[in-house]
């Protein structure tokens, strides 16, 4: 490999994308010949609280009705203080959210300085609008962009469409075959100001109702121990909340809704 | 004009004219602590780096023109990215990056008309409990691999005499530091957090080990256990001479 050297006329600057061209790397492919099975549906939130964001996914990807894959991770850090979810096709998807990252790092390392958030997520809406003739033939990535503003010093979301076209939330967003189900849950139980504890909660609950109505989305996995990967984006930066916290806040709630369930049908007590 | 300069007085002339340049600026000095590899460089700019990341294990050094070492680092960020997006991050090492750096540099002291008025450090902080590499590279393509520490810069000589003087192996952070920016200074001078740009390369730091060492963190760093530096600090404004680029040479940005 050799020294990336260029006159300063043909500079790519910053963009690490365009670096990668020029060193004759192949991107994501940009002209499949026919539709693939790919592994698709997700349910991906995110939701802001008093001190920043809540990211959470599930974990579960599907071929068809065949469950590909039990312990994907579908939520990342994009870097220090923002977060990026996915949803759509899993392979150019992930590979999607490398290229942000390494993109991210890139910048801050060449420049000295890091994107502002806005930067960021104009930065991820243009791969997902170079991603499009993709999209087209089916393989389309949905992404979900949260993160710390330092400058603001709030928590900020932003939602993308398959064309790159992108949209700040001002408090929640849920994207994926169970995004519709996750959304209502955080619709209704939302309010401004949240602590860290209840946004985090909030955020489990929306997963479980989405895996209880979409069969694209995985619940928690008591047997094997997978849980939902959940993240949080503060002052303090980008941090997985514990597996151990994710499993005891799951079954706080699956307790209470079975506490719910009793309640309601005289006799039964049995788990959903 | 002699029709004829024999090859031997063309190399001699290009390696004086890079040695001029490079002794206008200012030196950096490198060293393992206990805890890293640790960079001290005289700079008294906040935003024109002598002392850079690379990736994550590495971190750049570059003494001499600024223009010319900047279009190395960045060459540097872009090379490391590239190798770790396209194999693994664990891939990217220093020695492979060093080696380019020397044959660049090699290649543009015999082939092109002006040699480049640069010394360039490239260190990697090991993760197997080896010995971190800290590689000097020179002008004209030499390229040297250091053991506990390196100095680059005009002065060199008299600079590695003094850090190998007080060198003590596993030195903590803030002895190293003392010890470097003592040895940077020499005897005369004293110099402050604001001529210094300090970096490390800091094993307790996550994945991306670089870390800048500013303001309030540099001035506890270089305040010592026991007070030796209380020399005034009026001599060395006059002292300061980086560089005024040659003449001849436009499109250089002072640093």
């Amino acid at each position: 490999m050799p020294l990336p050297l260029f006159s300063p006329a043909d500079d790519p600057g910053p963009d690490f994308a365009s670096v990668l061209r020029r060193s004759g790397i192949p991107l994501v492919p940009s002209d499949p010949e026919r539709v693939l099975t790919v592994r698709h549906a997700t349910t991906v939130v995110a939701l802001r609280f008093a001190d920043g964001v809540v990211m959470a996914g599930d974990r579960r990807a599907t071929e068809g009705n065949a469950i590909a894959h039990r312990a994907m991770d579908k939520v990342f850090a994009a870097d220090r203080w923002s977060a990026v979810a996915i949803a759509g096709a899993a392979g150019p998807a992930v590979e999607m959210v490398r290229l942000f990252q390494v993109q991210l790092e890139h910048y801050e390392k060449v420049e000295g300085v890091s994107l502002s958030l806005e930067g960021k997520a104009n930065q991820l809406a243009q791969m997902v609008r170079q991603h499009l003739p993709m999209a087209m033939q089916g393989l389309g990535v949905v992404p979900l962009f949260a993160g710390y503003d330092l400058r603001r010093a709030t928590g900020r979301i932003f939602t993308y469409d398959l064309t790159g076209g992108h949209y700040e939330e001002t408090d929640f967003q849920a994207t994926g075959s169970g995004g519709r189900d996750a959304r209502t849950t955080v619709k209704l139980g939302y309010r401004e100001g949240m602590t860290r504890a209840e946004a985090v909660e909030l955020a489990i609950e929306s997963l479980w109702e989405a895996a209880d109505e979409d069969s694209g989305t995985g619940g928690p996995d008591l047997v094997r121990g997978i849980y939902p990967l959940v993240a949080v984006v503060d002052p303090e930066g980008y941090r997985q909340a514990d597996e151990s916290e994710v499993a005891a806040r799951f079954a706080t709630l699956i307790e209470r809704k079975r506490r719910e369930r009793a309640g309601s049908t005289p006799g039964g007590g049995e788990a959903q | 004009m002699p029709f004829y300069v024999a090859p031997e007085q063309v190399m001699k002339d290009r390696a004086e004219y890079a040695q001029k340049g490079i002794a206008r600026g200012r030196s950096l000095v490198a060293t393992t602590y206990d805890g890293g590899v640790l960079i001290v460089a005289e700079n008294p700019s906040r935003s024109l780096h002598k002392i850079s990341e690379i990736y994550d294990r590495i971190a750049f050094g570059g003494v001499g023109k600024y223009n010319e070492y900047d279009q190395l680092r960045v060459a540097g960020v872009r090379h490391a990215d590239t190798k770790g997006f396209a194999f693994s991050r664990e891939d990217v090492d220093a020695r492979s990056l060093a080696n380019l750096y020397a044959q660049y540099l090699g290649t543009v002291f015999t082939h092109e008309l002006k040699p480049m008025e640069v010394e360039i450090l490239v260190a990697e902080l090991s993760d197997d409990g080896g010995p971190d590499q800290l590689y000097h590279i020179a002008y004209e393509g030499t390229i040297t691999d250091e053991e506990h520490f390196a100095v680059l810069g005009g002065d060199a000589e008299t600079i590695a005499a003094r850090v190998a003087e007080a060198w003590q192996d596993g030195w903590d952070l803030g002895t190293a530091l003392r010890a470097a920016v003592a040895a940077l200074g020499g005897p005369d001078r004293s110099l402050d957090p604001s001529d210094l740009e300090v970096a490390a390369l800091s094993r307790n730091n996550g994945r991306r080990t670089f870390h800048r060492i500013v303001e309030e963190e540099l001035v506890e760093l270089l305040a010592p256990p026991a007070a030796t530096r209380a020399r005034g600090s009026t001599t060395k404004r006059a002292a300061r001479s980086e560089p005024s680029s040659p003449p001849s040479d436009p499109g250089t940005t002072a640093d």
